[in-house]
């Protein structure tokens, strides 16, 4: 494995050994030490090209646990805002050395069209394309999902996960339905009809309209954000309809099932697709999720930079 | 020790020369012209028993007992495998020091997959669970169990994976198997067998927890 740019590249061995890999490592985090040696000497490069609290500073944190040398960079401050292209970003960012390059960015496909290219001869790891994937928060979400409800297995099979709100913008849970459908769970979109995008009937999950009818029979509930930013269109009559019919509020959240979680991948919309109350319950794992996520990027950045040239050479 | 194939013998230990009776291999392991002529020639392998498991069952009892020696009993002691094959060999040195002593030695594992100097060299290596026992590893004496001793960088890299986890009175090593060519300036305190070897050969460790059964043999590719 070279770079990580889908989920669809992965196999289950493959995502497994990942979340195997990453529950080791987060023994690193829990302990007095919080360092590795296993990437001294390796530089990092943050590519952000859009905005990101989380993501960002978990690959840092986790990069800085295998002590690698981590270079941030972000759209705004550097030339990316000058207008400089994507190639040219990659060369200087070849010219400098770096072994690999997390990036963000507003256009689907700039993962692929980085790693695809000779710009740079380093990994690439998508850290959220456009409206296109998020590999990394889908491998800590179901390593948050198999750590609360793993049924001693190393896969999901058996659990049931809905995945509510915004599908249509979300990167999040395109990656979400292909690694939890390879993981074996049963997977259910929860939106109204004008937020699922096109071709849906061919993803891995069901689909429903009616939230309420699915609270009760899922493992986990995944809320998504709703993306004004994205929103070039009038999706629906208004936020407050949107919360009664979509949001996650304390009502619908004492209709779940007993052990189930709520999930939430940040930023948060409080009051809009999640109620305060629920978030701050003992249901929520969402800081958990937060926490997982750098053992998780750990991990990735093991098994891409830690083997050798016999890697690098090959793909 | 019995030559396999052909006519080359490799030679190391003369009392089983003259009694080659355990090295006689099932054929599924013993070179394939050996029962098909026509296969390709240069992928032969050689091999010939080291130990039998006799004699790893015996080496590891005396390990268990110059531990106790030299660390004057166990109330100190921590014993940590190296994984895969060295978690093993722990557990049984546990198991025997609780024969002798009757007392529990705390037990764990020590992965240092990610403490290796050669992790660029090869593709990336499953990371192994490290367990450290509860009572922890601060100024205890600690033991630290691997299968074969060889350039000496796994046990270099173990002592780097302890110091992130602790500061132990004193760090000793078992090694069921020292094959010699030491690369840095590292040596056992136990060892189950010395085993003269050319680098050209491999040492292979196999026990019951995993292969099903114990013994230690060499193998050497034929030219």
């Amino acid at each position: 494995m070279r770079h990580l740019l889908s989920i669809s590249d992965l196999s289950k061995v493959e995502a497994i050994s990942i979340l195997d890999t990453a529950s080791e490592l987060a023994r690193v985090s829990d302990g007095a030490v919080k360092k590795l040696p296993t990437l001294r000497g390796r530089t990092i490069v943050n590519l952000f090209a859009e905005d990101s609290t989380r993501t960002r500073i978990s690959f840092e944190a986790a990069a800085k646990r295998l002590s690698a040398d981590v270079i941030n960079f972000s759209a705004k401050g550097s030339s990316l805002s000058k207008g400089e292209s994507l190639k040219d970003t990659a060369m200087t960012l070849q010219a400098m050395g770096a072994d690999a390059v997390v990036i963000r960015h507003s256009a689907s496909g700039a993962a692929q069209r980085l790693a695809d290219n000779q710009w740079m001869s380093g990994s690439v790891v998508n850290a959220g394309d456009g409206t296109h994937e998020h590999p990394s928060q889908a491998l800590l979400d179901a390593f948050t999902i198999r750590k609360h409800l793993g049924k001693g297995g190393s896969d999901l099979s058996g659990l049931s996960v809905a995945i509510v709100g915004d599908v249509l913008h979300s990167r999040v849970a395109r990656s979400n339905v292909l690694l939890l459908s390879l993981l074996g769970a049963k997977v259910v979109l929860v939106a109204p009809p004008t937020l699922l995008p096109i071709g849906i009937e061919n993803w891995p999950a069901t689909v429903s309209y009616d939230f309420d009818a699915v609270v009760p029979h899922v493992d986990v509930v995944m809320m998504l954000r709703v993306q004004q930013e994205r929103m070039t269109d009038l999706f629906f009559p208004s936020a407050r309809e949107y919360s009664r019919y979509y949001g996650l509020n304390a009502e619908r959240m004492s209709a779940m099932k007993q052990g189930a979680i709520v999930m939430h991948p940040g930023p948060m919309n409080r009051g809009l697709e999640i109620s305060a109350e629920v978030a701050d319950s003992a249901r929520s794992v969402i800081t958990e999720q937060v926490t997982n996520g750098v053992s998780v990027r750990m991990a990735i950045l093991y098994v891409l930079l830690a083997g050798g040239a016999l890697e690098a050479g090959s793909n | 020790m019995v030559c396999i194939h052909g006519g080359t013998v490799i030679g190391y230990d003369m009392a089983r020369m003259r009694n080659p009776q355990p090295a006689m291999r099932d054929a599924s392991i013993a070179p394939a012209s050996f029962n098909d002529p026509s296969r390709e020639v240069g992928k032969e392998i050689y091999m010939s028993v080291a130990l039998s498991a006799q004699d790893i069952s015996r080496a590891l009892t005396r390990i268990s007992h110059e531990i106790l020696e030299k660390n004057q009993g166990s109330s100190n002691i921590v014993l940590l495998g190296i994984p895969t094959r060295g978690a093993h060999l722990a557990a049984r040195i546990s198991g025997i020091i609780k024969d002798i002593e009757g007392v529990e030695v705390p037990t764990g594992t020590l992965d240092i997959t990610l403490f290796r100097d050669d992790l660029r060299m090869r593709p990336p290596r499953a990371i192994m669970p490290t367990k450290i026992p509860t009572s922890g590893i601060e100024d205890r004496d600690v033991v630290l169990i691997d299968d074969v001793l060889y350039s000496g960088r796994t046990i270099r890299s173990a002592l780097d994976a302890l110091g992130e986890i602790g500061r132990p009175r004193t760090v000793q090593l078992a090694a069921l198997v020292d094959r010699g060519h030491r690369e840095l300036p590292i040596k056992a305190d136990f060892v189950g067998k010395n085993l003269p070897t050319s680098k050209s050969q491999s040492v292979k460790v196999l026990l019951a927890e995993i292969d099903g059964r114990d013994e230690v043999s060499i193998e050497e590719e034929a030219q």
